[in-house]
């Protein structure tokens, strides 16, 4: 693994911890207090900021150190998480994922909005608390570590070049002049409760210059005294370094609280050092290749004695403190067994919770999808050729085929429920959506979602967020009344948007409803009446009316604002939710609000057709498209210009499009009377009736791209493999009523991706 | 022979970074996600020292040390934490909690593998 790919992952992660992020603010907006919802959060920031650190995101780091800061006032009780601080955390959630993007794919970051937000978190956090304590200190500040020796290597002990910034540039000179020091160093307990070490210590200081020791003894107890956790032991050092008194500190870094340490220069120890010191030449390079001091307590063997007696006396502090431990555990034995047990039925708890996930290519499922619906396909065609051969009917057989198509089945189920996804990453990317229109529109505006758990497939979640984003936009640009006139109409001040999702009968339906004033129908009637899509004495039923805002280059908005503009109507929403095979429809009250309800397919790898035959081929044609179908009668046929026909169906006139004609499967147009009209609805919410010449039946049909395996064919959407072997291609509805307006058939969206 | 270092830390990003410089630096490294893994790790892997993060869900790192300490068998094994919190407090605290030391995130590897081998014999 290189930096790269942990680079990859880090913002793999990254994405995770956002919308960890963002669900963690969402839950305290509506008043979850639980310290595990803001810790979650927190490390959220925490984990992105200690990453970035590590790649050198400067932007990313300062920007989320500043986050984090506030984060952690919030954590600790100092900074109450009201309405007003989340919507300014959400909105830096925003920008902290907006700054992880343009760190990964370069780009740039509104940086005005970052700078905004970064005072306005810091006002937080020194809101509460003294602006000493709370501001933030420069993320990239040097560690307080400092340079630790580097590690020699295994031939022994030498000292290691070293500059410290202090001395820069005069090194030479002090290590002419390294002055010698005096340290005495006597650890308590504590130091070896902590898992330091006394002869490590002394070993790394031995590194930063030449030393001589002397331990004193003189404390040791006699043994029925001895405290077996105590220490007893301290040591007088000398050594010359050029490191200076900070370098000999920082060998102490760790141990500093818990020992007595005390460094002077020698000239002064001496003065007031009235002891006669033996100086002890001091090599712990033994200490190299031994694993553990404690482990080998014949290492003073090889050591000269003098530095012996040193070691073996600060092994001895290990030694003893280990005999009572294992003293102790004897003792804490019979309480362990039941803490350990319970610890463990936690932890398995834990990780079931945590639940058992992997990661895998979507490559490899894609494969796996294909493949088994080329079995389901072979299974097809094996039931039928045995029921072809067989007239006897083999009660054996047909149930074995009858088993295997079921498993078949439940295997198609459980590998496209592999695809399956929650909606809840589109659901969260919806309410920074909110958030930002909000902001532009000046309308306050709550997003509640429910069913994010909701699973459908990964195609279908790619593609429903542009839509989506659409109609929210709409929804809180155009149904959101502003505040003032919500408080006029006795409404909360606040609009609400819901957005729902949840599984009906094998579709997934997306609902989005707003407590808006609903669709001024005099308004869209003007409207279209204005853009000439109906005429101005049209009896059109509400339901209608409301209906008309799908029509193509529709705009209710009498200037295009910033942000439902874009040259985009709903009806091109409406084609994108067509050409994911849903249907959409409305609902509005005046003064209440609208409601938008989707309904999608839960994949995209098979469909619900109609098997039809044209001019002796077999097609299918998606049943979402359908409305019904009907048998024309010879009374019903009109004919109007020189080729084109009409249906009169129930006392309205709707266009007869002959599929056969279109897709030039014949040359003359068939007789309606001998076929079956099937009413679709297509791409502008007008009626076509298609002219069929039968129905063969309904059936799940996986979907086989043509592009990917021939090439893109007009007025075809997708091809599949029927029961029989055949090839069938599924036809594009949209595409064969376009054709039938005198359009040639052009290029469309096609079923298959 | 090969010393073995048991790292916690729950950000992949950082488990990675970890896992290649220690194996670099030719230790033997176990991983664990948490705290309560990190427990669950320790009986079996028996390090021979531990770098553990401070913020991590289910037992942070504070409550792991803790729980290192309790344990007999480890109380005396040199624990590294590894923060980017680099104020006195969180320090202090993770001292008090049995921290044998600390090395402050961003990490840089030669600084990770020299306090390793500061607390290792």
């Amino acid at each position: 693994m290189d930096m790269n790919e942990i680079r990859e992952i880090f913002f793999q992660e990254c994405e995770e911890q956002l919308a960890e992020l963002e669900t963690g603010l969402l839950k305290l907006n509506d008043g979850d207090r639980d310290p595990e919802t803001v810790n979650a959060v927190f490390r959220a920031v925490h984990s992105i900021k200690g990453g970035a650190g590590a790649f050198a995101l400067d932007d990313l780091v300062a920007f989320a150190h500043v986050f984090e800061t506030t984060l952690d006032c919030v954590r600790s009780g100092k900074l109450e998480p009201s309405q007003d601080v989340l919507k300014v955390m959400l909105k830096s959630a925003d920008v902290l994922a907006d700054l992880t993007n343009a760190a990964r794919d370069g780009g740039t970051v509104d940086e005005s909005r970052s700078r905004a937000l970064v005072k306005e978190l810091e006002a937080l956090a020194n809101g509460e608390q003294p602006a000493a304590h709370a501001a933030p200190e420069p993320v990239a500040a040097k560690p307080a570590v400092a340079a630790a020796p580097a590690p020699t290597d295994s031939s022994g002990f030498q000292p290691i070049p070293f500059s410290f910034d202090d001395f820069g540039g005069e090194e030479e000179e002090v290590l002419m002049v390294a002055p010698t020091y005096t340290v005495t160093f006597k650890p308590r307990a504590e130091l070896f409760s902590k898992g330091n070490e006394a002869a490590l210590l002394l070993r790394d200081l031995s590194r930063i210059g030449e030393m001589s020791i002397h331990c004193h003894t003189g404390d040791v107890p006699t043994l029925d005294r001895m405290d077996p956790e105590g220490s007893y032991l301290s040591w007088t050092i000398s050594i010359k370094t050029e490191k200076g008194e900070e370098g000999i500190r920082s060998v102490f870094e760790f141990a500093e609280w818990d020992c007595e340490l005390d460094i002077k220069l020698a000239e002064e120890a001496e003065a007031d050092d009235e002891r006669p010191m033996i100086p002890v030449p001091f090599d712990l390079s033994l200490l190299e290749d031994e694993p553990a001091i404690g482990d080998e307590p014949h290492v003073g063997m090889h050591v000269e004695p003098v530095v012996a007696a040193a070691v073996a006396a600060a092994e001895t502090a290990t030694g003893v403190m280990q005999a009572a431990a294992a003293a102790s555990a004897r003792a804490e034995k019979k309480e362990a067994p039941a803490a350990s047990a319970a610890a463990q039925a936690n932890a398995a708890n834990a990780a079931n919770a945590a639940g058992q996930t992997i990661r895998v290519d979507l490559d490899r499922v894609d494969r796996l999808i294909n493949l088994v619906g080329e079995l389901v396909i072979n299974q097809a065609m094996l039931s039928q050729s045995v029921i072809e051969n067989d007239n006897n009917g083999t009660s054996s057989i047909n149930m074995g085929l009858e088993e295997l198509q079921q498993l078949t089945r439940e295997i198609q189920d459980s590998v496209m429920a592999i695809r399956a996804q929650p909606v809840k990453p589109v659901f969260q990317r919806m309410a920074r959506t909110v958030r930002e229109i909000a902001d532009i529109t000046g309308k306050s505006v709550r997003l509640i979602t429910e069913g994010e758990n909701t699973e459908v497939d990964k195609t279908v979640i790619d593609k429903l967020a542009e839509p989506l984003t659409h109609m929210i936009r709409n929804a809180v640009d155009h149904g959101l009344e502003m505040p003032e006139k919500r408080i006029a109409a006795g409404k909360n001040p606040e609009g609400t948007v819901r957005l729902t999702a949840k599984h009906r009968s094998g579709r997934i339906v997306i609902e989005l409803t707003d407590d808006g004033a609903g669709i001024n129908r005099e308004k869209v009637r003007q409207k279209a009446i204005d853009n000439d899509l109906i005429t101005a004495d049209a009896n059109l039923s509400d339901e209608e009316i409301d209906n008309l805002i799908f029509h193509a280059g529709f705009s209710t908005a009498d200037k295009v604002s910033d942000l439902s503009g874009r040259g985009v109507g709903m009806d091109v929403v409406k084609r994108s939710i067509q050409a994911l095979g849903g249907r959409i429809s409305i609902q509005s009250k005046p003064g209440q609000g609208s409601t938008f309800s989707m309904s999608l397919p839960l994949t995209l790898a098979v469909l619900d057709g109609m098997v039809v035959t044209v001019a002796g081929q077999t097609l299918v044609v998606p049943l979402t498209a359908i409305v019904e179908t009907l048998q024309p009668e010879a009374a019903a046929i009109h004919s109007f210009g020189a080729t084109q026909r009409l249906i009169s169906i129930r006392n309205s006139f709707c266009p007869l499009v002959d599929v056969g004609r279109i897709l030039n499967f014949r040359a003359q147009q068939a007789n309606p009377v001998e076929g079956v009209a099937l009413l679709v609805e297509s791409e502008g919410g007008g009626q076509r009736a298609l002219m069929v010449d039968a129905i063969q039946g309904q059936r799940q049909v996986v979907i086989k791209s043509l592009e990917a395996n021939y090439m893109h064919v007009p007025g075809i959407a997708a091809a599949t493999i029927l029961g029989d072997g055949r090839v069938a291609l599924i036809l594009d509805v949209d595409a064969v009523v376009g054709a039938s307006r005198g359009q040639s058939l052009r290029q469309e969206m096609s079923l298959a991706s | 022979m090969k010393k073995k270092v048991l790292t916690v830390d729950d950000s992949r990003t950082i488990r990675n970074m970890l896992l290649v410089t220690l194996n670099n630096a030719g230790f033997e490294t176990i991983q664990a996600e948490d705290g309560v893994e990190g427990l669950e790790v320790l009986e079996e892997c028996n390090p021979d020292v531990i770098v553990t993060d401070i913020n991590m869900p289910r037992l942070d790192g504070f409550g792991f040390i803790e729980g290192v300490r309790r344990n007999e068998k480890y109380r005396a094994i040199p624990i590294l934490v590894l923060t980017t919190e680099s104020d006195a407090e969180k320090k202090n605290r993770a001292r008090q909690a049995g921290a044998t030391g600390w090395i402050v995130k961003p990490f840089d590897p030669t600084k990770l593998v020299d306090a390793i081998e500061r607390v290792t014999a």
